[in-house]
Order: C-alpha cells, then structure tokens, then sequence
C-alpha cells in the first residue's frame, strides 16, 4: 500500500524548474532511497511533500488522502516527520531541551503539562540514548558537531513518533563507524513499523539499507527498483554515478 | 615546515575542545584529519583561520607566529578555508559570491584572470553566473565554494569536508580538482568523514579524538591501522 505519494508535482523557482511532472510512491513499511545528482530536485521534492513549498501543480498524497500544500505543522501532525540537509536545532538550549520542545504538538498548556511528565522525560533520555548523545545532553545544542547536531535532529523527530520520516542526508558530516550505527537504528525502527524516504549520496549506505530506491534527474524520476537494478541502469550511471 | 600548532588549547563558552594538540604540516603536502563527530575536528580549521582565538598555544606559519591575527590579516598571509556550512550569500549571483573570494585584491585584470581560471575549473561558476546562489541546490553552492577560496591563489587550503552534500560524481570532480591543487604545489589539511577517500589522496592522516591527537602519520599507516579502522573508518578493509 502507498502510504506517501507524489503524482505529477511541478515546482519552479522562476526560470528554474526545479520539478518537472515528478511521480513518486513511497510503500509503507518500505526504506525507499531517492538518489540523483546535484539539483536535480531531491531536497524541492521533499519540501513539496513536507509542506515547505506550494506545487504548481500535481498532488501530494498521505494515505490516500491529499495533503497538497497543506502547511508544514499539519503534515507533521499527521505523521509525517523530516529533518533538513542543514541542521536545525535551538542553539541556545541544551539538547535535552530541545528534545522537549520536539516533544510539543499541542498548544502551550500541552507543553507544559508534558514537560512535568516523567513519561516524557524518561522518552527524551531513552531516544537520546538510541542516538548516542547521552553524555552531551545538558550541553548547548549551539555547542554539538555538525554531525552531533544531526544525530540531535533524528532524535527529535522521534519523539513525536511518526509514522513515515523523509531524512535529508543523514549519513552526510557523520563519521563511518557512526553511520553503520545509524543503519542499525533505521532498520530498529523500520522493524517497529516506521517508514523511511531517505536523500542520500553515500551508495554504499543507500545501497545497503533501502529496498527500493527511485533516481531523480532534472526534476523528474528516472529510474526505479531494487538497489541492484539501479546500480546496473546504464542512465543512472550516466547522469549520477559517473564511470 | 609551512605549519605548526604547538599544545593548542581551545573551545567555546569557557569548555576546551581541544586539549593539547601538536601538528606540524610540510609544504606542498596534504593532511587528513579524521575522528568521531565531536572530535574537534573543525575546530582546529577554526583556530587556524583565525575564527576562534586559542586560550592557549602556539601556532606558527611560514615561521611568523599568527595567534591572534585577525581572519582578514591570515586570509592575506594566503591561508583560505572553505567552511563545512553553506556560506554562500543567497542573494547575491554565483559571480558575485566567486569574485568576493578575491575582495582584497585591487587589481581587476588579476581578478579577471584568476576567474577564467576557477570556471575552467568548475564549469558550473560560467554556466549559473547571473544566478542568484541561493537558488542552487546544496551541493552546487559546494562547488562555487570551492571556486571561491582558489580566488586569492593560497598558499594553505583549509576544506571542511568537502564531500558533504555532493553526488558521488560531483565528488569525484571535487576530488580530482583537490589533486590539481596538490600538483601544482599547494598545502591542504582537510578534514572528511568520507575517511577513507580523505585519507587514500592525503600524504598524512592525523586521528583526533576527544581533542587530543590519537594517531599521526603516513595515510597508509592510519588506513591500515586494525583499531583506527574499527573505531572510525566504519569497520573492515574489506568494505571500502
């Protein structure tokens, strides 16, 4: 079943048409990898189907149902989490309190209420846990790495425990030992029933964790299948992976 | 030796990131520095270019001391960084932002020079010219970046990961394009999770950990070191 579909979205930003009658399904239950070069539309379509940008035409759809250019903080409502290319995290609190402004999706009587919550506290501490960062957590986030401050983000997009997460390049500025790590935790929650749409250049990560993975060039989809069939598609090979 | 840090303390808000580091980079040849996130590794870029004072420590380049000279007056001794965030100004065309890498030269005939010579390099500087920078996508703001900083001829490049953000064939170009820079005799550190592609073009690897050095030498030592491998390049040989 799909549970996150674009059918036919266009976006352009002026003269640049960043998408172009782009189609893509995301099956539920699915780790789907969505590869391309350099512009070629990757992060646009995320922000289409995140609420970040309006289409111009075309249609997002979240369980069947349309979600196009619904504003960002319904999509997430809904279920649908994401983390951005570059990292966005309150610099000034410390990561545990980052983790509990993750935490609010009502209003401000929610948060506070929530914030007493040992329930919450102690899923902060866990999901902090999960990610690594423990022994940071009463730290400024303004502080962490760059690949810290990612790890932060994946964190926090949890606690709100959605049912689909789009991550942009989470494997980018994070050390190797730490991406196999990171691998692992995908598939943890893959197997708990999360689904994934992951942007991502480094093959060897794409390659191995995703089921299925689309090919993007030029703002539309190109190619589609399992890792193996991509890897050998002689159009892929041309316009991304060069040799 | 073009470069030398000496017991270099430095950190942010009062905390040290880094404990005690000691480096010494020849001329012409380039350094790798890897370690977990959090390491310090982009901290010791920062301390290099001038963007955070070290509390303590001595840094030396082309024999002068430059603790405590300000970015602009290190830019003018010829060490140019190329950060690991988008640092392009969005506004502004892809030109535009390559030109103002060369902002303190006077001489427009030089500057016109040099950017022939950086689109040769990267296409994507002629092609985007009138283009705001903004409207690029992350991975091409990366390339314009990295024609910006060879705009004032550096003597010592300093790249932030340069890999982050790129297609593996954008990446290739940016690999080949540092291996230009080698021949023609500049100096490099760069820092790169890709830590085995970092470590395969640089001539020596240094491991940070925990703002201490856990590890220098030769790149092969570093890339077959058993425990090195486990611990931060992601497990065996065999998988790269």
């Amino acid at each position: 079943m799909s549970l996150l579909e674009a059918k036919g979205v266009s976006k352009a930003f002026g003269g640049i048409r960043a998408l172009e009658a782009c189609s893509i399904t995301v099956e539920q239950g699915s780790i789907t990898g969505l590869i391309g070069p350099n512009g070629s539309g990757k992060t646009t379509l995320f922000n289409v189907m995140t609420g970040y940008e309006q289409v111009d035409a075309g249609q997002v759809l979240f369980e069947g149902r349309s979600i196009t250019n619904v504003t960002p903080d319904k999509v997430f409502r809904l279920g649908v989490g994401r983390t951005f290319q570059l990292t966005r995290v309150f610099p000034r609190l410390t990561v545990l309190e980052n983790m509990h402004v993750a935490a609010q999706r009502g209003n401000l009587r929610g948060l506070l209420s929530r914030w007493s919550s040992s329930h919450e506290q102690q899923r902060a501490l866990e999901l902090l846990d999960f990610v690594g960062l423990t022994r940071l957590k009463n730290l400024p986030a303004g502080n962490l790495s760059y690949g810290q401050k990612k790890l932060l983000e994946f964190a926090y997009i949890l606690i709100a425990e959605p049912q689909v997460i789009l991550l942009d390049e989470p494997a980018g500025g994070i050390n190797p030992t730490m991406i196999n790590y990171l691998t692992e935790r995908i598939r943890t929650l893959n197997e708990r029933g999360v689904t994934f749409l992951i942007v991502e250049h480094n093959m060897e990560f794409v390659m191995g964790l995703c089921d299925r993975i689309m090919v993007m060039h030029r703002g539309t989809k190109i190619a589609e299948g399992a890792p193996d069939e991509v890897r050998a598609n002689p159009e892929v090979l041309e316009a991304y992976l060069g040799d | 030796m073009l470069l030398s840090l000496h017991d270099i303390y430095a950190g942010y808000d009062g905390s040290d990131v880094l404990k005690g580091i000691s480096l010494e980079v020849e001329k012409g040849t380039t350094t790798c520095i890897v370690g977990p996130n959090g390491a310090g590794k982009s901290t010791v870029l920062r301390v290099l270019s001038g963007l955070l004072r070290p509390r303590e420590g001595k840094i030396t380049f082309d024999g002068r001391s430059i603790v405590g000279l300000s970015p602009r007056k290190i830019l003018e001794l010829g060490i140019v960084q190329v950060p690991q965030s988008h640092s392009l100004f969005t506004t502004m065309s892809v030109r535009e932002n390559v030109r103002m890498g060369a902002y303190m030269l006077n001489d427009n005939a030089l500057v016109d020079r040099r950017l022939r010579e950086v689109e040769e390099m990267f296409p994507i500087v002629k092609t985007r010219a009138r283009d705001k920078a903004g409207s690029l996508s992350g991975g091409q703001q990366r390339l314009v970046e990295f024609a910006r900083c060879l705009m004032l001829d550096p003597r010592l490049i300093l790249l932030d990961e340069p890999s982050m953000g790129l297609d593996p064939k954008t990446f290739k170009q940016v690999i080949d394009t540092v291996k230009v820079m080698q021949e023609s005799g500049r100096t490099i550190v760069l820092v790169e999770q890709n830590a085995r592609t970092g470590l395969s073009i640089a001539n020596n690897g240094v491991v940070l950990e925990s703002g201490r050095v856990r590890l220098e030498g030769p790149h092969d030592q570093i890339l077959n070191n058993p425990e090195i491998g486990h611990l931060y390049l992601g497990g065996t040989l065999s998988k790269a």
